[in-house]
């Protein structure tokens, strides 16, 4: 288990490694940094010994070393645009967009598991069909003409919910939440369901699914056979046997949630890092790119290694080590 | 064991055949005509197709005539509501465009951005299946690892940045007319994964295979052997992924468009009608947002239905 | 290997299970399968009753009827099922669901995959014996450890926290076997118990089986194709053909004195537990599908023996020595026997 899991942290360095030296040729080779920070009128002098003082002139391999060196201490320059330290602009949008992310989390988690269980178990029911149904729907609606359709019945025509921004905020630390103020909240409706939407309707016939599996195998089929409760065979037995798919695919979809946050904060005006970065493909701006390129990466690493422990509390199997010891014995 | 038990002279056509003729035995036909919900979808999708790439012959007007487009009747609602006008079924845009035929127009663009991105993701997947499968080792860890990698993040992702770097690089010039052809590549690079992991694990499995080996043993070239007889075998498959990618590509595209990344209002896909009209739908403009909104979900949900069933009718396994 | 064939309960005990020309047919869009057709067999209190047939006959289809588990679209369309004299066919879910396990115990062809993954075996015990016995939860594992130990696994009270994963195939089987028996069960249907496993692993899981009827009174069900478990476990056999009892009738006089020409041809070589019946079938042709049993007689296309009648008019099952047949060669009421 352990080594399995030192295995997986050395993939996830390997894929931080890949994502760093996307982001340094980025930074380095698309684009001329010196040009985009200073001024066409501006002296040659001043061009090189900013070149130089920024280590542009070093061998590329010191280059790289000193990018991810910078990165680690949570270093990623300057932005072009805003001219301020990307880490300044990132930390100021993280809490919008981790909170939407959160709570869109929660919607997908808390209707699409039990819609799915539900849709497994009475598959033949009217409200079954209607949620089948609905999910074709949910699958194919692109994230942002669900937002935009939010907005119109929401905010243009029944005009109750807000349509963009987050409201008012409150200050903890660092860290601005939308959680504590009633325009906070309002703020929030609209665009976690969008964001979670799509993720529901997957996580939920991915349930449904795996639950129509589990129930044809040969130990749910024995579970009946010994005269089990329906309620013991449903969840102990059938449930927890699709946890090992069901945690996949939802570790993967928070990570999705935080891309797919780009379009949903660009439909509400979310103030949040997808807004940031979707400014910055528009302004070319590299730092803000790169620095959140390696963001995001790492909270996919994060999520990903954060699934492959679970999984372990989920599946005996994997636990390999008591099977060794007790041997197979006839 | 066996002697092979294919006729190795006889090429790719006739392989592919079989493959058909296999299918047809799967009884796909029967199992098609028995789900009216499956046929509903396929006329949706033929009828929304056919009329976008028809576009230029039934459109009613021509958006991008500027001639024909005026003023004068900007911002009409749909014929049925007050102040519409039968002329322009569905209304028009700010700049008079008749809704009807820009979403014709629209729907073609975005079709063919679709077919385009999803051909490309098709090569390259098939090719590094191939490549990776048949070859193995060394080339076999590195692709798989690309695409293991790759995996960690959502498509959109990729193709956004994709998109950011390529603009980047050609941020001096007019990047309006290589848009179209960014975006084909962004959403195409985005998309390789599923065909090379299936493909992959097919060929495999063929190379395993007895005529294979007495192919290799008689000296047939692996690109012979790989075009012959182990590409026609993962035909099935690919054309399940093919289908549901289409829906996928059609609304990456339509995404990126939204996003503002992808095409330009001077070649509109869908995506690109929305955002428009999304920027007006305080006005009460609701038509010019709406309509190609239901054209791009009944679009992707037809061809989500097709792909569903294709992959249930071909092969249950493949999930 | 052989045994007294003396049954050992006493005749006149009224039958622990009485199946009465049971119906089960599948009904779908392209019409109306018979999958069982006019099934009747008995079993008499610690009598082990083998149902042999090749694939497709109705045997696992039987046993799923009996344990109220027969999967849609199939279901009861005749007949009735008596469990020690109540009707069972027709119990609701809930009562249905006490009978399982209560009365009716189970036990699967594959080891492997009839156990639970993420549960111990303990867990698995003790929620069957809880379900049914009012225990509490310390009694629920003693017991729990007492069946293990009496199934035959060695050092059950370290053993009963493993998980599946940690046993072997054999031993896998031995914790099915204490699953089914955890309420004491009047009746036990084994669906191939021992196909799955290594053939020196396949004796001692018949022996254990035998010793349940032995030491217990427990009825046996026993579905296999391998008429070398049969001849080596059961008292009685009934042979299975398309979805119909064959023959009926004590072990000994089915493989020595055969009556049915399906029978006779099935017992074309002597018998070897192990040895697939699959192998031994040396009559040409193969059963026929659902959708096209002949009208007459089932097996009146392969039939070496095939009269007149046999094509229109279906045999019930008539005396035929020690046995009971379902063949118009045992016809002695109208004369035409030959």
């Amino acid at each position: 288990m352990l080594y399995f899991i030192i295995q997986r942290m050395l993939q996830s360095v390997l894929v931080m490694l890949v994502v760093a030296a996307i982001s340094f040729a980025l930074f380095s080779y698309v684009g001329d940094p010196i040009e985009a920070m200073t001024g066409e009128d501006d002296p040659i002098e001043l061009k090189q010994q900013l070149r130089a003082s920024l280590g542009l002139d070093q061998p590329i391999p010191i280059q790289f070393a000193r990018f991810v060196g910078n990165a680690v201490q949570g270093d990623f320059g300057v932005s072009y645009r805003a001219r301020q330290p990307v880490m300044q602009l990132i930390a100021e949008r993280f809490p919008a967009t981790m909170e939407l992310v959160f709570v869109a989390s929660l919607i997908a988690l808390f209707v699409g598991i039990p819609a799915g269980i539900y849709t497994a178990l009475r598959r033949d029911s009217p409200v079954s069909y209607a949620l089948q149904t609905g999910s074709l729907i949910g699958i194919s609606m692109p994230t942002f003409l669900t937002g935009i359709l939010l907005i119109l019945v929401f905010s243009v025509w029944l005009k109750v919910l807000p349509s963009f921004g987050r409201g008012e905020t409150v200050d903890i630390g660092w860290w601005s939440t939308g959680f504590l103020t009633v325009s906070g909240l309002k703020s929030l409706i609209l665009p976690s369901i969008t964001l979670g939407l799509f993720s529901t309707t997957l996580i939920m016939r991915l349930v449904r699914t795996e639950m129509l599996e589990v129930m044809r195998t040969d130990y749910i089929k024995f579970a009946r056979a010994r005269g089990l409760r329906d309620r013991s065979i449903n969840f102990r037995h059938a449930f927890k046997n699709t946890l090992v798919p069901v945690v996949t695919i939802t570790g993967m979809q928070v990570g999705s949630l935080i891309a797919f946050a780009i379009i949903t904060e660009t439909v509400f005006q979310w103030p949040g890092l997808g807004l940031l970065f979707i400014q910055a493909v528009g302004n070319v701006d590299i730092p803000v790119m790169a620095a959140y390129l390696v963001l995001t990466a790492l909270m996919f690493v994060v999520i990903n290694l954060a699934v492959d422990i679970l999984y372990f509390f989920i599946d005996p199997r994997l636990r390999a080590d008591r099977a060794v010891a007790s041997g197979a014995t006839t | 064991m066996s002697a092979p038990d294919v006729d190795t002279t006889r090429g790719f056509l006739g392989r592919t055949r079989d493959i058909f003729a296999r299918m047809g035995r799967h009884d796909l036909w029967l199992s098609f005509r028995s789900k009216p919900v499956v046929i509903v979808a396929a006329i949706v999708a033929g009828v929304l197709i056919l009329s976008a790439l028809a576009a230029p012959l039934i459109a009613p007007h021509d958006p991008y005539d500027m001639a024909s487009v005026s003023l004068l009747y900007a911002e009409l609602p749909p014929a049925w509501v007050d102040g519409g006008d039968p002329a322009f079924p569905l209304g028009t845009d700010l700049q008079g465009r008749d809704m009807l035929s820009t979403i014709l127009y629209g729907s073609r663009t975005s079709i063919l951005v679709g077919a385009a991105a999803v051909a490309l993701s098709l090569v390259l997947g098939v090719a590094a299946g191939l490549v990776a499968g048949y070859g193995g080792g060394v080339v076999d860890s590195v692709l798989m690892r690309i695409a293991d990698i790759q995996l960690t993040f959502p498509a959109i992702l990729i193709a956004l940045l994709f998109d950011g770097v390529v603009s980047a690089i050609f941020s001096h010039g007019s990047s309006d007319q290589y848009a179209l052809l960014v975006i084909i590549l962004a959403i195409g690079v985005s998309n390789w994964v599923l065909f090379a992991r299936v493909v992959r694990s097919s060929t495999l499995v063929e190379k395993g295979k007895d005529y294979v080996k007495a192919a290799r043993v008689t000296g047939v070239s692996s690109l012979a052997i790989l075009l012959k007889h182990i590409l026609p075998n993962t035909l099935g498959p690919v054309l399940v992924i093919a289908t549901i990618n289409l829906a996928l590509a059609i609304l990456g595209e339509a995404t990126l468009s939204f996003l503002g990344v992808g095409l330009p209002p001077t070649q509109p896909s869908l995506g690109t009608l929305i955002r428009i009209g999304n920027e007006y739908l305080f006005s009460g403009a609701w038509w010019m947002t709406i309509f190609p909104g239901v054209t791009l979900i009944l679009l992707v949900l037809s061809v989500n239905l097709l792909g569903d069933w294709l992959r249930d009718a071909l092969n249950p396994k493949l999930r | 290997m052989q045994r007294d064939q003396q049954p050992r309960s006493d005749a006149a005990a009224p039958p622990i299970l009485e199946v009465r020309n049971l119906v089960v047919a599948f009904h779908g869009l392209a019409g109306t399968l018979r999958a069982l057709d006019d099934v009747s067999f008995s079993i008499a209190p610690g009598e082990i009753l083998g149902v042999v047939g090749e694939s497709g006959a109705g045997k696992s289809l039987t046993g799923a009827a009996v344990i109220g588990l027969l999967e849609r679209p199939g279901r009861i369309d005749g007949g009735e099922i008596l469990l020690a004299g109540r009707r069972i066919d027709n119990l609701p879910h809930a009562q249905m669901r006490k009978v399982r396990g209560r009365e009716i115990g189970a036990i699967f062809q594959d080891p492997l995959t009839s156990l639970n993954p993420l549960l111990t075996v303990g867990e698995q015990l003790t929620e069957t014996i809880a379900t049914h016995l009012a225990l509490s939860a310390k009694a629920a594992r003693a017991r729990a450890v007492e069946l293990l130990a009496e199934v035959g696994i060695p050092a059950p009270a370290n053993r009963i926290d493993d998980y599946p994963h940690h046993f072997s195939g054999g031993m896998r089987q031995r914790v099915v076997i204490a699953l089914a028996l955890c309420a004491n069960p009047k009746l036990v249907i084994a669906d191939e118990p021992t196909t799955a496993l290594d053939v020196s692993v396949q004796a001692q899981i018949l022996e254990l089986i035998r010793r349940l009827g032995r030491e217990h009174g427990t009825a046996v069900m026993l579905i296999t194709h391998d008429m070398g478990v049969i001849a080596e476990t059961a008292d009685r056999v009934a042979v299975m053909y398309a979805g119909r009892v064959a023959e009926i009738g004590p072990t000994r006089e089915i493989i020595e004195t055969p009556h049915h020409p399906y029978t006779v041809g099935l017992m074309g070589s002597v018998p070897v537990i192990g040895e697939d019946a699959e192998d031994l079938v040396q009559i040409d042709g193969s059963m026929p599908r659902l959708n096209a049993i002949p009208p007459g007689c089932a097996f009146n296309p392969r039939c070496g023996e095939v009269m007149g009648r046999c094509l229109s008019q279906r045999p019930g099952l008539m005396p035929a020595g020690r046995s009971q047949a379902a063949c118009w060669l045992m016809d002695t009421v109208t004369g035409d026997a030959a």
